[in-house]
């Protein structure tokens, strides 16, 4: 199972380690290093590295490597599923995942490593049943951050507090939920407003080709909630159209005969925010494409320059406004400059990170976007070889582009009333136009 | 209050002020110095000097410093065993506290503490806890027995401890049944032998009900723990599968691969035809796309495993092609790896599309990434024939686009394409000519020289051409250069009268001027080859080469089984079995699939072909090794790397050609043996096996097998009955699937009604259909060739076996092999040519009319010189003389006269063999004596070997 964990941020500086079993040098980290010095860019580092003794699984995230050491054979999804949950619980925790704020947290950090996993195998990996143990850090902490900022001044004033009040943050009762057939949920909640929110976010995936063809697109969508109810509340939650959906992956608290069965989601919920179920449309009929975007880049052979010209439009919308649209552009490195007019939003370019970033807001009926000019190449370099594709950004509230709709949610087995919302929200996600 | 001011104090004296503090008398003081311990600790500072002072404050009611305190002692604990003593008295009592928790954090960190003193009393707290009354301490003191085997694995099993774990999976509570799984197979991997996961149909249900109620890491570790299980038949199969299925639903990724690593292998018991089957296969594409739209390192991992689910069983994901299409921002690991699976699924129904986007990655940034892509164009040409001229026609507009590193991939495959589609694609010769200058890469060279000796006599001056690579030929790699050689000659046996200068110079910068002895060999081969016959230089350089398979990178089929019951691990993502390179998993078991049940068509015996490489039965006949490569090599067939395994063409024969060439004894062998050269392999450059000549042992009767075979016309007309009885060994596996592609061939030999039969069962274990059957032989001992051509008449589908049997005739060429009785086969189909050898038991040879006449019987006895005669003895055969003799008769030895001396029964015999020549035979039996002395007089002694193995093999059946 996972023997050992290090953080290390991009700089090479390996600033967290924990041993589940014997110490592991750290110098074990060297092949990462290797693996890094080889790769072009950290997110291409190979996320399964051998070494003659070790085995190293990593992830990139928020700018660091956590990188498990194993030593016998252990499914890598798992530990790879592990780390990201690592990751998401100092998200959690600390509000961000970041070498400050983990350095800022170390005693806790440990602290959580250790509840998380035991000789290697994973102990407490849900958040509630986390909190229950080790406190987060407290939300006068928090407020205490965002007022002063500077960390020295921060932490002298958190020091006071800490020591005026002599709290612990650890928790000194047995974790109820990590026994029951219902881990998920800690016993005895209590709230003054009950309320349940459903997001049902759906994110487009689609390559379209240079004439606007569709190559490929799909849609995955997920239904976060934020539920927050008393007691043990057994809830329901119905679709119009459940026959959209025949590939989701459930939070363990949904139970699957009955989805089988009769297309509810029926379960016990989480306290707190939890995802609900993520889902996947990719039947290509199903999935509409919410803009256009018609697009000539080119280069010419002499002369050191080339042109650009970008047009977007609204196209299946369902009469609602897709908004934040932003496009950018990875241009070939030998692009010096650009020199472009647009009659809307704004439009900047980075010469060193050759990122081209036209951010346009709103798009209405009336006025169609366009952006074009000329750009500039570094003289005497031959024609990039390569097209430079766009990535488009939108989101369209109040709609899920795949038309699914929540039909109902009901509640059993406690008695007040709940508030209950649902709200739709599309966006794009690895929405990439070629030219 | 952050940690982060722990990271500041560097300054001298740390160590002292910090022990102060631990020995303050303020409970928050202790606790912060113990904070700024464990964050010194955190960041590799060694704080070990403060060892005694920490532990001091171990004692105390507050959780949180008992916490931070245990923290501090698991990792100082091995650099101070002494002092680390000091906290069992502690340990053992927080063992025996009214909170579960405390019990369970004691026991847990007792048990990470990794001295031996320590352990020795961590085993009394830690028999009560794995019996405590709470299911949280039970479930963490099961782990702790993984942790203390880690540590002493005599003393867990002295203890008794495996047994209580064994006990825990009946347990109550999911969470206790899924740690204590846990532990049992981490212990059990550290004992390949042990029995210790005893699973039987009781513990899977608990197992199965468990799954539906623990968490999702010990949902993992039952799904991998119920995939080593074998159920008893298809429908526990099917009822397991049913009850695994949800956890395809499940959000966290590691689960739905464990589940479909479990559904993936009990698939394998269930009947095809049933309907669940089909449900099943269809359940499974689902949860497999969706592991793609997660993080890229959980993308990795699971485009990996898709690779193999792919080539196990390719229904699956066919129609999602384009859910593996390249975005531009993905990983390298991750295009690279969809790149893979993209080809593997490429069909005629989708190849329009995949091309198009091949054509798009062509441009992209990332060299290696276009350079992969190129070649997988190339690819699709030769999977999808029907593709082949649209994939040509886009390399051609790539190879327009002049950048450097697409030209080069694209010639590289260019010239695979030719070797797939001979004659068909030569016009677009002239475009790859014009980039000739710009190739500056060993590989594209060499795939150009090869182009341009293939076709010499298309390219008007390929002589020029050639000659311009010549200039530089010290600088070149061996690759081009042994290219370069090899093209040149053929060039000149294509154009001799132009081209001898340009022949001579590169044989002597070859042979002469080079230290490379692969380059040098080949010079003289060739030199030896041009000077002595060019006639036979033109067989051997210019010979039909065999065709390159479609698939590449297959895994073999028993790997790939293996690898299937490994899916979601290491082994998955390595595509190698664990036995490979997991350090520590001494003597890993190697797993298979089960065999599939109820299915009268099943193709393999249960024993032999599904031991995945722990078994394989003695009989197998080594595939033909790698001398042939020699052949390959000189044609320069391994050229690049889509075309593996070329041409393991046929061998001794081909050595010793290759040997006489060297020894420059061919003049004297070519003087006399006119006949063709090669040719007796089809499809095969058989070079060489010509050179061998007539063996001498053969008598010049090579005319009577036509008279046997009258003599078996006659035969057939008289005596039936005797012939059916003759003795047919049963078949054994010549031909590995793991070797030849998929195809599996077992087979015997037997003489039925005077004509020999080779009786071949052809599995196809591949994933395509297998077509286009042909069989040849190489020359052998007694001239066995097929008698008409291999009849499959239906295409071989995948995991069908078909039965044919193939009539021999005895008219072929002849040639002495060693054994006598050895035949080397060549058996080609749609995928490529395989060959291998077998030995025939040599009573097929032996004709119906071997009777003897008694005089000249006698006659012929003492004709043959003594030296001739060979004395063998036969032991344990238990048959009186009479059954011996009609058992004997079947397989056409028939018995001349018999004669009794002293209790001993003498039995006088003759046998006839195809081509004529006579085995004399005494056989001499006493009662009582399981013992048989066999005398046998021949004029050809070689062959007593062979009769001998026949005495005995059908004496004995």
């Amino acid at each position: 199972m996972i023997h050992s964990l290090f953080l290390v941020s991009t700089a090479g500086h390996i600033f967290l380690e924990k041993h589940w079993k014997s110490v592991i040098s750290r110098s074990v980290c060297d092949y990462l290093f290797e693996a890094q010095g080889k790769a072009s860019a950290p997110e291409n580092v190979p996320p399964v590295i051998a070494t003659p003794h070790h085995y190293l699984i990593s992830v990139y995230r928020d700018r660091i490597f956590f990188v498990a050491v194993i030593q016998t054979e252990v499914p890598p999804l798992f530990v790879i599923e592990f780390l990201h949950r690592v990751a998401e619980t100092f998200q959690d925790y600390f509000g961000e995942c970041s070498e400050a704020s983990i350095k800022d947290n170390v005693v806790i950090v440990y602290e959580l490593l250790e509840e998380m996993l035991d000789n290697g195998f994973p102990l407490a990996t849900e958040a509630n049943i986390l909190k229950e143990m080790i406190k987060p850090p407290t939300i006068l902490r928090s407020v205490v951050n965002t007022i002063t900022g500077g960390r020295e001044l921060r932490s002298v004033f958190a020091w006071s507090v800490a020591q005026g009040s002599g709290s612990s943050n650890v928790g000194g009762t047995l974790p109820t939920g990590q026994l029951s057939n219902i881990p998920w949920r800690r016993t005895g909640v209590k709230y003054t407003n009950n309320e349940a929110y459903f997001d049902v976010v759906e994110e487009i995936d689609a390559i379209l080709d240079k004439s606007g063809t569709v190559v490929f697109a799909e849609i995955q969508g997920v239904i976060d909630a934020c539920v927050k109810l008393s007691g043990m509340p057994d809830l329901t939650l119905s679709f119009v159209n459940p026959r959209l959906l025949d590939d989701v992956s459930f939070h363990p608290c949904v139970r699957f005969k009955r989805w089988e069965a009769e297309r509810v989601l029926s379960f016990i919920p989480p306290d707190g925010n939890f995802r609900l179920m993520s889902y996947h449309v990719n039947a290509q009929n199903l999935v509409a494409i919410p803009v256009y975007v018609k697009q000539n880049v080119s280069f010419f052979e002499t002369g050191s320059s080339g042109r650009l010209d970008i047009t977007v439009g609204p196209k299946q919308t369902m009469g609602k406004t897709i908004e934040d649209v932003v496009i950018t552009v990875h241009m070939p490195k030998v692009v010096l400059n650009a020199n472009l007019t647009t009659n809307q939003g704004t439009s900047t370019y980075d010469p060193v990170t050759k990122v081209l970033v036209w951010d346009i807001g709103k798009l209405n009926q009336q006025k169609v976007p366009n952006l074009k000019g000329s750009l500039s190449l570094q003289s005497g370099a031959p024609r990039p070889d390569e097209n430079p594709t766009l990535n488009i950004d939108l989101r369209i509230q109040q709609l899920a582009i795949s038309g699914l709709k929540v039909n109902r949610l009901n509640m059993f087995g406690e008695k007040y009333k709940p508030f209950k919302g649902v709200k739709y929200v599309t966006k794009a996600g690895k929405f990439q136009v070629r030219t | 209050m952050t940690d982060s001011k722990y990271f500041t104090t560097t300054k001298k004296g740390e160590i002292f002020e910090l022990k102060a503090e631990l020995n303050s008398d303020k409970k928050e003081k202790k606790k912060e110095a113990v904070k700024k311990v464990i964050a010194s600790m955190t960041v590799g500072k060694d704080v070990s000097a403060l060892f005694p002072d920490v532990v001091n404050c171990m004692q105390t009611d507050n959780l949180e410093l008992k916490k931070l305190v245990y923290l501090y002692l698991m990792n100082y604990a091995k650099s101070q065993p002494d002092m680390a003593i000091m906290a069992v008295n502690t340990f053992v009592k927080d063992c025996e506290d009214p909170n579960p928790l405390i019990r369970a954090l004691a026991v847990r960190t007792m048990g990470c503490i990794r001295v031996d003193k320590i352990t020795e009393y961590l085993c009394e707290p830690l028999r009560k806890c794995l019996k405590d009354e709470d299911p949280y301490v039970r479930k963490t003191a099961a782990v702790c027995v993984a942790k203390l085997h880690d540590i002493n694995a005599q003393l867990v099993e002295d203890q008794g401890f495996l047994d209580t774990l064994k006990d825990l999976i009946s347990d109550s509570n999911p969470m206790v049944v899924a740690n204590a799984v846990a532990a049992l197979s981490e212990i059990a991997e550290s004992h390949p032998n042990s029995n210790l996961l005893d699973l039987n149909p009781q513990t899977i249900n608990k197992l199965l009900t468990a799954l539906n109620e623990c968490t999702e890491w010990g949902q993992i570790f039952i799904l991998d723990c119920l995939a080593n299980y074998t159920p008893r038949d298809d429908r526990e199969s099917q009822s397991i599968c049913e009850r695994v299925t949800p956890r395809l639903s499940h959000a966290n990724s590691a689960v739905v691969l464990s589940a479909v690593k479990v559904l993936m292998k009990f698939m394998e018991m269930l009947p095809k035809d049933l309907d669940y089957y089909g449900t099943l296969l269809k359940k499974l594409a689902p949860p497999l796309v969706t592991l793609l739209s997660a993080e890229p390192e959980l993308q990795y991992v699971a485009l990996r495993n898709i690779n193999l689910i792919v080539q196990k069983r390719p229904e699956i994901l066919k129609h999602e092609m384009k859910v593996f299409f390249v975005k531009y921002n993905d990983p390298i690991y991750v295009k690279l790896e969809k790149l893979d699976i993209m080809i593997r699924l490429a069909s005629q129904a989708n190849i329009a599309q995949v091309l198009a986007e091949l054509k798009e990655y062509a441009t992209e940034v990332d060299v290696d990434f276009v350079r992969k892509a190129v070649r997988a164009i190339g690819r699709c040409a030769i999977k999808v024939e029907q593709s082949a001229e649209r994939c040509v026609s886009t390399l051609l507009d790539l190879i327009q686009t002049k950048v450097n590193y697409v030209v080069q991939e694209a010639i590289v495959v260019i010239k695979d394409i030719f070797r797939k589609y001979p004659n068909k694609y030569e016009s677009v010769i002239a475009t790859l000519c014009e980039n000739l200058d710009s190739l500056d890469e060993p590989e594209a060279r060499a795939a150009m020289i090869w182009i341009v000796g293939e076709y010499a006599e298309r390219i008007d001056n390929a002589d020029e051409l050639l000659e311009s690579f010549l200039e530089g030929f010290h600088d070149e790699s061996t690759q081009v250069q042994l290219q370069l050689l090899t093209a040149i000659v053929k060039l000149f046996l294509k154009k001799p009268t132009e081209t001898q200068e340009l022949v001579q110079q590169v044989l002597s910068l070859a042979t002469q001027d080079s230290d490379n002895p692969d380059l040098r060999d080949r010079g003289y081969i060739y030199w030896r080859l041009l000077s002595t016959d060019p006639v036979a230089a033109k067989e051997v350089v210019l010979a039909e080469k065999p065709l390159i398979s479609e698939e590449t990178d297959l895994i073999e089929p028993t790997l790939l089984d293996e690898l299937i019951c490994h899916i979601g691990s290491l082994a998955s993502v390595y595509h190698k079995p664990p036995s490979a390179f997991v350090e520590g998993s001494r003597g890993v078991q190697h797993k298979r699939l089960p065999p599939r049940s109820g299915s009268g068509e099943s193709t393999e015996s249960p024993e032999g072909a599904h031991s995945g490489g722990a078994a394989i039965p003695e009989a197998v006949p080594a595939v033909i090794p790698s001398q042939g490569d020699l052949l390959g090599d000189l044609l320069n067939l391994d050229l690049g790397p889509p075309t593996t395994g070329v041409a393991p063409a046929p061998t001794s024969a081909m050595q010793m050609g290759a040997m006489d060439l060297l020894g420059g004894g061919l003049d004297s062998l070519m003087g006399d043996d006119s006949e063709p050269l090669g040719g007796d392999i089809g499809g095969s450059p058989a070079i060489g096996a010509g050179f061998g000549g007539t063996p001498a042992v053969m008598p010049a009767s090579l005319n009577a097998p036509v008279g046997g075979g009258l003599g078996d016309l006659f035969d057939l007309g008289g005596g039936v009955g005797t012939t059916t009885s003759a003795y047919v060994a049963p078949k054994t596996v010549w031909l590995l699937a793991m070797k030849a592609k998929g195809l599996e061939i077992a087979g015997t030999f037997s003489r039925r009604g005077g004509v020999i039969h080779m009786e071949l069962s052809l599995t196809n274990k591949a994933m395509s259909v297998m077509t286009d059957f042909a069989i040849q032989f190489n020359r052998n001992s007694f001239g066995l060739a097929p008698a008409g051509p291999l009849q499959v008449l239906t295409p071989l589908s995948p995991n069908q076996t078909t039965e044919v049997s193939l009539p021999l005739s005895t008219v072929g060429p002849v040639m002495k092999m060693e054994p006598l009785n050895n035949l080397q086969v060549a058996v080609k189909n749609n995928i490529d040519v395989f060959y291998f050898s077998c030995l025939y038991p040599i009573s097929i040879l032996f004709v119906e009319d071997g009777k003897m006449e008694r005089q000249v019987f006698l006659a012929t006895w003492k004709d043959i010189p003594n030296e001739n005669e060979a004395q063998f003895h036969i032991k344990d055969c238990h048959l009186n003389s009479d059954a011996a003799s009609s058992k004997l008769q079947s397989s056409n030895i028939f018995t001349i006269a018999k004669r009794t001396v002293d209790n001993q029964d003498m039995l006088y015999q003759s046998i006839k063999l195809t081509n004529g020549i006579w085995v004399l035979a005494e056989l001499r039996l006493q009662a009582g004596n399981s013992n048989y002395t066999l005398s046998l007089k021949c004029r050809a002694p070689e062959v007593s070997q062979c009769v001998l193995q026949c005495y005995e093999t059908v004496l004995k059946n």
